[in-house]
């Protein structure tokens, strides 16, 4: 009995060590010295359009290494000058500001930069915007009354929204949407509002999460980006059947749009090739791939229309605060200190 | 130290020696260590316990900040929440564990064959699969209730596994020898058989214990806040990465409490027999009337761990096919590369973790016994601060290995070690020393011995740490995103970036693949039950 274990131990070992030896062998398990090597914590299907589009325009080889924004925002911090990266996209702005506050990005070229409105790339000129999402607040409509609607995203931390909402504080989306209000209101005002949100939100992992749990009715509305509704809406409308989207405008810090970023790492050895990528996806092709990548995300290029199922861009009334200044670290220390992370 | 492991290996093992004092000479041979297995011990030791230090070397540049952080009333919470969940899931997983090992290797119950291999598949099934599952069918299944019945579930295997292969090697002979002396049926079980079991239960504990120490996907869809998430929520906000690298510095404590709570639990009781006479096979307890509320109950434990993810990765898998979504290619691949870096990872565990079992075993000292615990220590930490760290220790100090599938594997084994090194603990403590030293006196060295008389006794075991670091591996996901080699699609990344796309359809496929792929392995730790003598 023993032997035949052993026997049949071995050669299952055989067996799978055989498919490994043969997937490395195709696969090849290093970098292409050959391509472009872009870190993206942007959604994958966005990434891979945007990298097939390049190449088929440029003949320039893109290898994808995926992450998610604060995992390999870090990640690039820890290899510092040595990164094998040449060019970094993330989701939302504050993981490419770690990058940029240890000085590794490179100043982007100037026929990049004219592509992007300027209220929509930093000043510090080291990167850009290259998609962009706004706040909601998605609602249960047969538990919430369309006429019941919060005014403003701040009414949320009033008494009578005790345990109706939900969101997602401990993820970087939410962290950008209290810096947009904290640079708005002030510290006193956002300390209170968290502390609402502490008493009267339920915590929930992500965006989708949120939206599922409102659609499913356990709470009667929840704070998310845009794009994750419309999308499941275009699809399969599992997680969002029974809800509807408010906006809610009047520069209210509920009408925050975070930017995803782009740049191009200060010791890339493809510098020209690295900047040449930026250039083509904030370009009107580029920004053409975003839209019918159908991520849902806004275009931020000039003269490009985003995905039509969206209110466009500049009908939101985002309240006017600079996404390149905002403090996230002070965010992050207002969040500890409530005891929401 | 000496006293302890003469008494071990002496035939009459159970009882006090107390006789003539030992001969000095056969005392200092027997715990002379051999300095080369020492040497390898001390050096996985090192390599183990490298990026713990470097993440808490990285949890002291938070200076002054450190009090604030770790003052505030959000860390007692977190503090009680890990401590609420672990001391409420281990001993529930250890009930379920050896409950449900008792029933099939011990009693009349009908089908145990069956029983075995079903009662171990959840261990094929990820956790956060599974909790994906059943949040998407229950809602109300959250909080600590939540997180204590997933986990539970999820990893009651890991006791069932190894107490079901002693229970099944217990000798009759023993419980016969209570009863003979008096002991009522259930006392003899207590009295003799709980003894032997300790190893085995206390190693599984452990091995669920840590987990939930370092359990991050399941506790996040629970919507319960512990260290881990914590952990990852600092880092996901955080601009440094100080703040959670502090919280990971509470998890190591926490862990060598754990580590040090098990030393004393686990016992030393004596396992292996040689000698005159045969082991005599156990004699099953009759169930009678309870064979049919048994059967249930064993029934109602697996359609619980199994059937609604299942069922639900199914309706997934069928809406994918239907719709044309599955993309073979990148399925094989993904496939291939998952497969590939899990074997090298369940070889790398496995080889590492042998000198500090080896010497454990044999030369039981601080030394070894220190050896031995520290591989345990990063096995608690998320795997993004392990990452993390070796991302930081790569770049520094071994640029050529950075981003290459050997780094990707180091990390695994220093996250997955302690699965190896509780197999080879319990396979090794079946080895009768007796045979060591017949072979020694006949002659072998100490390598020959443990290659012709050892390795082949407890390959079985070995084989069964392999295999359970294999599943970790395969659905490890923060780790292979910070380290793989840039282009490496694993199961587990493909799945991540589906279902971060709100797209369960597509990411149907890889779950498949992930529970096929460990499905025929939870088969080979069966034939370890099978084949413990």
């Amino acid at each position: 009995m023993r032997r035949r274990t052993f026997l049949t131990g071995l050669g299952a070992l055989g067996a799978v060590g055989l498919v490994g030896c043969g997937s490395k062998s195709e696969g090849g398990y290093k970098a292409d010295p050959d391509s472009l090597q872009v870190y993206s914590a942007q959604h994958e299907n966005l990434t891979k359009a945007w990298a097939e589009a390049f190449t088929s325009a440029t003949g320039i080889k893109v290898q994808v290494r995926k992450g998610s924004d604060a995992s390999m925002g870090h990640q690039i911090v820890a290899e510092g000058s040595a990164s094998p990266a040449d060019v970094f996209l993330t989701e939302n702005s504050p993981a490419m500001t770690l990058v940029e506050r240890n000085k590794l990005l490179a100043p982007l070229d100037e026929a990049t930069r004219r592509q992007v409105p300027a209220h929509l790339t930093p000043s510090s000129k080291s990167w850009t915007s290259i998609a962009a999402r706004s706040t909601v607040l998605v609602y249960n409509t047969a538990k919430l009354d369309k006429a019941d609607l919060p005014k403003s995203l701040m009414d949320l931390a009033a008494p009578q929204w005790k345990d109706r909402w939900g969101c997602a504080p401990g993820g970087a989306d939410f962290q950008a949407i209290v810096a947009g209000m904290l640079a708005g209101q002030g510290e006193q005002k956002t300390t209170d509002w968290l502390n609402g949100l502490k008493s009267n939100a339920r915590v929930l992992q992500n965006n989708i999460a949120t939206m599922k749990s409102v659609n499913a009715g356990e709470i009667e509305c929840g704070v998310i980006y845009h794009y994750y509704w419309y999308r499941d809406q275009a699809g399969t409308k599992e997680g969002s059947a029974n809800t509807a989207l408010h906006y809610f405008r009047n520069q209210d810090p509920g009408a925050f749009v975070s930017l995803s970023g782009g740049a191009v790492l200060a010791r890339t050895k493809k510098p020209t090739e690295a900047q040449r990528f930026l250039t083509f996806i904030t370009s009107k092709a580029g920004q053409q791939v975003l839209v019918d990548s159908q991520s849902m995300e806004y275009a931020v290029g000039s003269d490009v229309a985003s995905a039509p199922a969206l209110p466009p861009l500049n009908s939101l009334q985002a309240p006017p605060v600079d996404p390149f200044t905002l403090n996230s670290e002070k965010v992050t220390e207002l969040m500890t200190d409530v005891g929401i992370i | 130290m000496s006293a302890s492991s003469d008494l071990r290996d002496s035939p009459a093992a159970g009882y006090p020696e107390r006789v003539a004092p030992r001969p000095v000479v056969r005392a200092r041979r027997s715990t002379r260590m051999p300095w080369l297995v020492v040497t390898a011990a001390v050096l996985v030791a090192a390599v183990m316990v490298l990026p713990v230090l470097v993440a808490l070397g990285e949890a002291s540049a938070s200076g002054d900040e450190a009090s604030r952080l770790l003052l505030r009333p959000r860390t007692a919470e977190l503090l009680g929440n890990t401590m609420l969940l672990v001391v409420l899931t281990v001993p529930i997983t250890v009930l379920l564990g050896c409950g449900a090992a008792w029933l099939v290797e011990r009693t009349t119950l009908p089908g145990a064959g069956t029983w075995r291999t079903l009662l171990l598949a959840p261990l094929a099934i990820p956790a956060f699969v599974s909790s994906y599952a059943w949040t998407s069918v229950l809602p109300q299944v959250q909080g600590l209730a939540g997180a204590v019945f997933i986990t539970a579930l999820a990893y009651y295997p890991f006791v069932f596994l190894p107490a079901a292969a002693l229970l099944r090697a217990l000798d009759q002979g023993h419980l016969d020898a209570a009863r003979s002396l008096g002991s009522s049926g259930p006392g003899a079980v207590l009295r003799v058989a709980m003894p032997q079991l300790r190893p085995a239960i206390t190693g599984g504990a452990l091995l669920v214990a840590l987990h939930l120490l370092a359990e991050f996907g399941v506790l996040q869809m629970m919507r319960f806040p512990t260290f881990t998430t914590a952990i990852l929520q600092q880092f996901a906000v955080g601009f440094s990465n100080a703040a959670g690298s502090l919280l990971a510095a509470v998890l190591v404590v926490l862990c060598v409490g754990l580590l040090a709570l098990e030393v004393p639990l686990r016992g030393r009781t004596r396992i292996a027999r040689v000698g005159a006479g045969a082991r005599q096979r156990p004699v099953a307890y009759r169930l009678g009337a309870w064979t049919l509320p048994a059967s249930a109950a064993l029934a109602a434990l697996v359609g619980l761990a199994l059937l609604v993810p299942l069922a639900l990765v199914g309706r997934w898998l069928v809406r994918a096919i239907t719709s044309g979504a599955v993309a073979v290619g990148p399925l094989l691949a993904a496939t291939g590369s998952t497969v590939g870096l899990a074997v090298l990872a369940g070889l790398a565990a496995s080889v590492a973790a042998l000198p500090a079992a080896w010497l454990l075993h044999r030369y039981p000292s601080r030394l070894s016994t220190a050896l031995e615990r520290v591989t345990y220590l990063a096995s608690a930490l998320p795997g993004v601060v392990i990452g993390l760290a070796l991302v930081t220790l790569a770049v520094q100090w071994a640029r050529p290995v950075y981003q290459t599938a050997a780094l990707a594997v180091l990390a695994y084994t220093v996250l997955f070690m302690p699965r190896a090194m509780v197999a080879w603990r319990s396979g090794l403590a079946a080895a009768p020393p007796e045979l060591v030293e017949a072979s020694r006196s006949l002659g072998l060295s100490g390598f020959r011995t443990l290659i012709r008389v050892v390795l082949p006794l407890v390959l079985p075991s070995a084989l069964t740490g392999f295999v359970l670091v294999f599943l970790a591996t395969s659905t490890e996901l923060t780790a292979t995103l910070l380290l793989a080699p840039t282009g490496t699609e694993t199961l587990a990344t493909a799945f991540w970036s589906a279902s971060d796309e709100l797209d369960y359809v597509a990411s149907a496929p890889y779950a498949a693949a992930m529970i096929a792929l460990s499905a025929p392995l939870t088969v080979l730790l069966r034939r370890q039950i099978m084949d413990q003598r």
